[in-house]
């Protein structure tokens, strides 16, 4: 619908620029570019609002239309998309190492991707939060309780969403932390962790439906952002949002696809696009959504919808997102250990 | 030929040399290893389930449609196709929201002890929605071509209903029936859009072996994938076969009577 807007738009000032009455000004106008932007799965919404703040500003700028074409699905599904050929211009993923692998197996961008942008090119983050039922009846405080018997969690499977592989590296994390760096203690947690959860879905927002609209689980874990449109969306469900304790940081990395932009010809509009995502305008639109970001204007707007939460990160506690990969999420890695018959 | 090779032989090709990829000692460790044989055994037990229903279902759909004439006999007929035109992700969220705990048939279900949506019963269900319309298809045209003097004869040769059933009319569907049951079984084991919605997904209860291809897929594992893939094929093509074989023989014990 919205990119139909977009090239309706566009065909119009076209007209109007041929009919060379009204608007002289688009007399010059650049030919009108499409770009894809291929991103993970619940970031539809977020991104609708930023590609339309976006074209409105290239507009001013350049005086030329952009369509930017969106796609959303699991990261892990997107990045093998784009190995197979996808012409995707830039990714937006919630995952370091679905980008890494484009550059490890497609050799689509450089090893150094993550210097190219600020804050290792991840412009905004979140953390894995809860969602409870109305009243929190389990009286769901954090990620301990998650391991008690009669607490239901819902959460996608780590094997195939991204989300998920924070949700069990910060539970994992956790465990660390609780066990003073027990490795066996710990593995015991997560081990009865995942075998509280009745359902494993495949993506974050089947979840999400899980969750409310099956009314499966205690408690559903899922991003920071999902969490709040969730509970803005049921409003009149009375959902609770609670924050744990301590939790993983979750970057949201970006990357312009070298090589697709270099044969389409569209790499400065591409870059354009992924540096327009640390402007002021865009990081209010993505602390909107409930993303945590960097630009200190726009925090000090959003403070109270930011609680303090202790973050660890991948690095620090996993040395790296290739190492964490190897460790658990490879086939007989730790996770495969403790994903086990109940 | 040509055709068949470009669109059936090749990709099952690249599928068998996928796997060759990394040996056999390494196909054989994946084909085995305890999740992978749940996976096999929670497919295959739910495809026989979905057949099982098929079959009798599907043989009692294609005699109403055949032998009975009431109103809205052709929309009924029409719908029967339903499950094939329907994308199969659509028949997962429908078939989940039903038989879920909070759902039109699960609110009754689940009290009374037996929950569909997310155990093995939900796959079976959602196998045998898409795969349904094999039979119904296969057979109908065979109910069609019988003539009712068939059935005439022999109740005046003083044959019970059931007797006639079993003697003159199901001998003369049976192979058409056995081919629908076949393709409806075949197709039940790849199925994956549907199932995947009301399965659950939990690792050895309601992981489909589809399912685990999809996440070695995830893992980059692309020999890992094929070797699951060839598994279930072989399954296919055995039934396909033995199928086949099971109608030659028949057809030559009834040219020969």
């Amino acid at each position: 619908m919205n990119s139909l807007s977009h090239k309706f738009v566009g065909a119009l000032v076209g007209a109007l620029a041929l009919a060379g009455t009204i608007a002289p000004v688009y007399a010059q106008s650049a030919k009108p570019v499409e770009i894809m932007n291929v991103s993970y799965d619940i970031g539809r919404e977020l991104f609708i609002k930023i590609n339309e703040a976006f074209a409105a500003d290239w507009l001013k700028k350049k005086n030329q239309t952009v369509t930017i074409a969106q796609s959303h699905a699991g990261t892990g599904a997107q990045a093998r998309s784009i190995l197979e050929g996808l012409p995707a211009d830039v990714v937006t993923f919630n995952q370091v190492i679905d980008v890494q692998v484009l550059a490890d197996k497609g050799k689509l961008i450089p090893a150094d991707w993550q210097k190219r942008l600020p804050n290792a090119s991840s412009p905004y983050y979140s953390l894995p939060a809860f969602l409870v039922r109305k009243g929190n009846p389990k009286n769901v405080k954090d990620w301990s309780d998650l391991a008690r018997d009669d607490v239901k969690a819902v959460f996608p499977n780590p094997k195939t969403s991204g989300n998920a592989r924070y949700t069990y590296l910060a539970a994992y994390a956790f465990g660390l932390d609780k066990f003073k760096g027990d490795h066996a203690k710990t593995q015991d947690f997560v081990k009865k962790f995942l075998s509280n959860v009745p359902v494993f879905d495949t993506g974050g927002r089947a979840s999400t439906t899980t969750f409310i609209d099956r009314n499966i689980g205690d408690v559903l874990i899922t991003f920071e952002a999902e969490v709040n449109a969730a509970k803005k969306e049921y409003g009149d469900k009375g959902f609770e949002i609670v924050i744990p304790s301590q939790s993983l940081l979750a970057e949201f990395p970006v990357a312009v696809i070298d090589k697709n932009v270099d044969r389409k010809g569209t790499r400065e509009i591409a870059t354009a696009y992924l540096e327009y995502l640390y402007t002021e305008e865009a990081q209010e639109i993505i602390a909107s959504f409930a993303n945590r970001v960097q630009n200190p204007k726009v925090l000090e707007r959003h403070k109270a919808a930011y609680p303090a939460v202790k973050l660890v990160t991948v690095e620090d506690i996993f040395g790296g997102w290739e190492k964490a990969n190897k460790d658990h999420f490879a086939e007989g890695g730790i996770l495969d250990k403790v994903f086990v018959k109940r | 030929m040509f055709y068949l090779t470009l669109i059936v032989l090749l990709p099952i090709a690249a599928l068998i040399l996928k796997t060759t990829d990394a040996g056999f000692m390494r196909f054989w460790e994946v084909v085995t290893s305890p999740r992978a044989l749940a996976s096999f055994r929670i497919t295959i037990g739910a495809a026989l389930m979905a057949t099982a229903f098929s079959a009798v279902y599907g043989l009692l759909m294609a005699w109403i449609l055949t032998r009975y004439r009431f109103p809205g006999r052709r929309i009924l007929d029409a719908l029967m196709d339903l499950p094939f035109a329907l994308p199969t992700s659509v028949a997962g969220i429908a078939l989940t929201a039903l038989f879920a705990g909070n759902g039109w048939f699960g609110r009754f279900l689940e009290p009374a002890g037996f929950p569909v949506a997310y155990s093995i019963a939900g796959v079976a269900v959602a196998m045998a929605f898409t795969s349904v319309p094999f039979v119904v298809r296969t057979v109908q045209p065979v109910i069609e071509e019988l003539k009712p003097e068939l059935e005439e004869s022999a109740a005046t040769l003083g044959a019970w209903q059931w007797q006639t059933f079993r003697r003159t009319i199901y001998p003369a569907i049976f192979p058409a029936h056995l081919a629908g049951c076949t393709m409806a079984f075949s197709r039940s084991l790849g199925e994956f859009g549907a199932v995947i919605f009301i399965a659950g997904n939990l690792p050895f209860e309601t992981e489909i072996a589809a399912l685990l291809i999809f996440i070695r897929l995830e893992e980059y594992d692309y020999p890992a994938a094929a070797s699951i893939a060839i598994v279930l094929l072989a399954v296919a093509f055995v039934t396909l076969l033995t199928t086949n074989a099971i109608q030659s023989w028949r057809l030559r014990r009834v040219v020969k009577d």
